[in-house]
């Protein structure tokens, strides 16, 4: 109180109320200084990383992404077997999260009792929490021996027909292990999002669904679904990133592996694995500057994913503001 | 004509036990799912409890690896690695805490709308950005050519923990109700006061709470240091401007040895850190609810 009072200003100061005085002008500029980082941030990162991956992208071009070949030996460098890598990890791991998230999230706000949802949510996202090279650590000493033994000998039993299980499989690292960690780390995002999304649902709606008789199976296709539609869109592109940018959990568990292969049970490696299993093995200058090349790679995902979602969730925004 | 066939069949007692048996599985599913991810948690941190129980004696915290010293005949240690990862995370909070508080300031206290969400937006996208890229960034903008130290990992790190504080610092001062504003301009207070002694002091729990959070969750990354400072000594340094050993680094180096007692210590330095990041996002989020509440008023 004593400090409220003491800054009561003379008259002179109070015909200036209004406008910024000194102190003002001090804390509006730190903080907007503060505010400018990420920008600053965002562009050098950009420009630094495309500086350095010069060498590479005059030298390869686009063909980079194309070519097959990693061949240190010969300094020639193409990014073609980590594209198909992280493409086939990430969507086959998303194919997984999607539904399961959906489903948590559906528990969480429509089926469990009240007194479960608090701590069955948090248990959730305490799944995000893990630490990817623990979750990597467990990935490799435990559910990689137990994919060999269990989950492998099954899938080749069922589905050995489809080109994703056609050989035994063999122990050690696999793509099948990075896609199951992948899905493991993506479910807790995309499950908290659609929860919020589900809550949102305006209750009226709801009610009304349920009054006509409709199931609550019913409601959730026939109400919650189309209003949350594109909402879940932007979470599983969102989760799609989390995956795609995702190195460590990955290079532990995927064998590095320069191969363009469906067998799940094969050794592969994606973008961000490469970059991190060669941290300390990368030896000329077009090899460092071509690992950077694909930092580009990434980063530029990570923008279109990111504004793509953004773009998303602001249309729907609009939608509902008009509705 | 359709709709009457549509009614007739809606009123089948054999269309309306179908109905029943769809929403029935649909339940199950979804409880399965819910059940499964809770399972799945409990068995990762299971099994690091387990396997990194035995680990953990007075040696592990205290002493060094030694690399040299054979096959388990002597008992070695992570005490280099937990007193890099204090420093690294530690630095790393004294760079972001301070701009990311300051930045959710200017975004919620003196920008307008239209500025702030579009400032924000960069926030958001630095957010996406993975860890590996920022680790390459730091790389070739201050490792390169220079060497890797501690203190550039904790910058690594702090990158990745700015749009956190920036963004759940927003979200609290945003709960601080306009009518203190109001209240403490209407007494003559100028803005910059009012900011600091007024709406500061009533967010600093949801602050610190964002803050915990953002720090058990880059404590556990690895991707920043691998380019950054992943080449330190096996002895203990305190030393931030050389390479600082890390236990995320520990873990990842460790596990790929086929030696069973580094992997054991891997195990332990796993246990030691999940311990860590779950205390702390636990105590974090009974506190924020707690504070959040206050703030809300009940609500």
């Amino acid at each position: 109180m004593a400090t409220v009072a003491r800054s009561i200003p003379d008259p002179a100061a109070l015909r200036r109320r209004g406008r910024l005085n000194a102190g003002d002008a001090l804390l509006y500029g730190i903080t907007l200084a503060a505010a400018l980082s990420a920008l600053v941030l965002l562009i050098l990162i950009a420009r630094e990383i495309v500086a350095d991956a010069w060498p590479a992208m005059k030298e390869f071009g686009f063909g980079f992404l194309t070519s097959r070949t990693w061949e240190p030996t010969a300094d020639v460098y193409g990014a073609a077997t980590f594209l198909f890598g992280t493409a086939l990890t990430s969507f086959a791991a998303l194919l997984l999260a999607a539904p399961i998230s959906i489903a948590i999230a559906l528990f969480l706000t429509e089926l469990a009792p009240r007194w479960l949802r608090g701590p069955v949510g948090a248990l959730v996202e305490m799944l995000a929490s893990v630490p990817s090279v623990v979750l990597g650590l467990w990935g490799i000493l435990v559910m990689g021996p137990w994919i060999v033994d269990h989950v492998g000998p099954f899938l080749h039993r069922m589905l050995g027909w489809t080109p994703f299980f056609k050989t035994e499989p063999a122990a050690g690292p696999s793509i099948l292990s990075a896609i199951l960690i992948l899905t493991i780390m993506m479910v807790p995002i995309i499950s908290s999002i659609c929860r919020e999304l589900f809550l949102n649902v305006p209750r009226d709606l709801k009610e009304g669904a349920l009054a006509l008789g409709a199931t609550r199976w019913e409601l959730v296709r026939g109400v919650i679904f189309p209003y949350a539609r594109a909402g879940i869109a932007a979470a599983m592109i969102l989760g799609l990133g989390r995956a795609v940018g995702e190195a460590i959990a990955v290079t532990q568990v995927i064998g590095n592996n320069e191969a363009i292969t469906w067998n799940l049970f094969d050794p592969g490696d994606t973008l961000a694995s490469r970059i991190a299993s060669l941290y300390q093995g990368a030896t000329t200058k077009l090899q460092v500057s071509s690992l950077v090349y694909l930092a580009v790679i990434l980063l530029a995902f990570s923008l279109v994913v990111n504004l793509l979602a953004r773009v998303i969730v602001h249309r729907v925004g609009q939608r509902h503001a008009n509705a | 004509m359709s709709d009457t066939a549509l009614t007739t069949r809606t009123l089948t007692s054999e269309h309306r036990t179908r109905r029943r048996i769809v929403n029935w599985v649909m339940e199950g599913l979804a409880t399965v799912a819910a059940l499964a991810a809770v399972a799945l948690l409990v068995i990762v941190v299971g099994s690091v409890a387990k396997r990194g129980a035995g680990a953990l004696d007075v040696d592990f915290f205290t002493k060094t690896p030694s690399f040299l010293g054979g096959f388990g005949d002597q008992r070695s240690g992570i005490a280099n690695a937990i007193v890099g990862t204090f420093l690294i995370v530690g630095l790393a909070v004294l760079m972001a805490l301070p701009v990311g508080v300051l930045a959710a300031i200017y975004l919620n206290e003196f920008a307008p709308k239209r500025v702030s969400s579009a400032m924000t937006v960069a926030f958001d996208v630095l957010n996406g950005v993975p860890a590996i890229v920022i680790g390459i960034f730091v790389f070739v903008f201050i490792v390169a050519g220079h060497g890797q130290a501690g203190i550039k990992g904790a910058f690594a790190l702090a990158i990745l923990m700015l749009p956190l504080v920036t963004r759940s610092t927003q979200e609290v001062l945003a709960l601080v109700p306009d009518a203190m504003r109001e209240a403490s301009l209407a007494l003559g207070a100028p803005r910059w006061r009012t900011t600091l002694n007024v709406v500061l002091p009533m967010a600093v729990g949801g602050i610190i709470t964002g803050a915990t959070l953002a720090t058990a969750r880059v404590a556990g990354e690895t991707a920043p240091l691998l380019f950054t400072t992943s080449l330190a000594a096996n002895t203990v340094s305190w030393n931030p401007t050389e390479p600082l050993a890390s236990i995320p680094m520990f873990i990842f180096t460790s596990a790929e040895q086929a030696d069973p007692s580094l992997q054991e210590q891997a195990w332990g330095a796993a246990l030691v850190l999940i311990t860590f990041v779950l205390i702390a996002s636990i105590v974090a989020r009974t506190f924020g609810l707690r504070s959040r509440r206050r703030l809300t008023g009940g609500r």
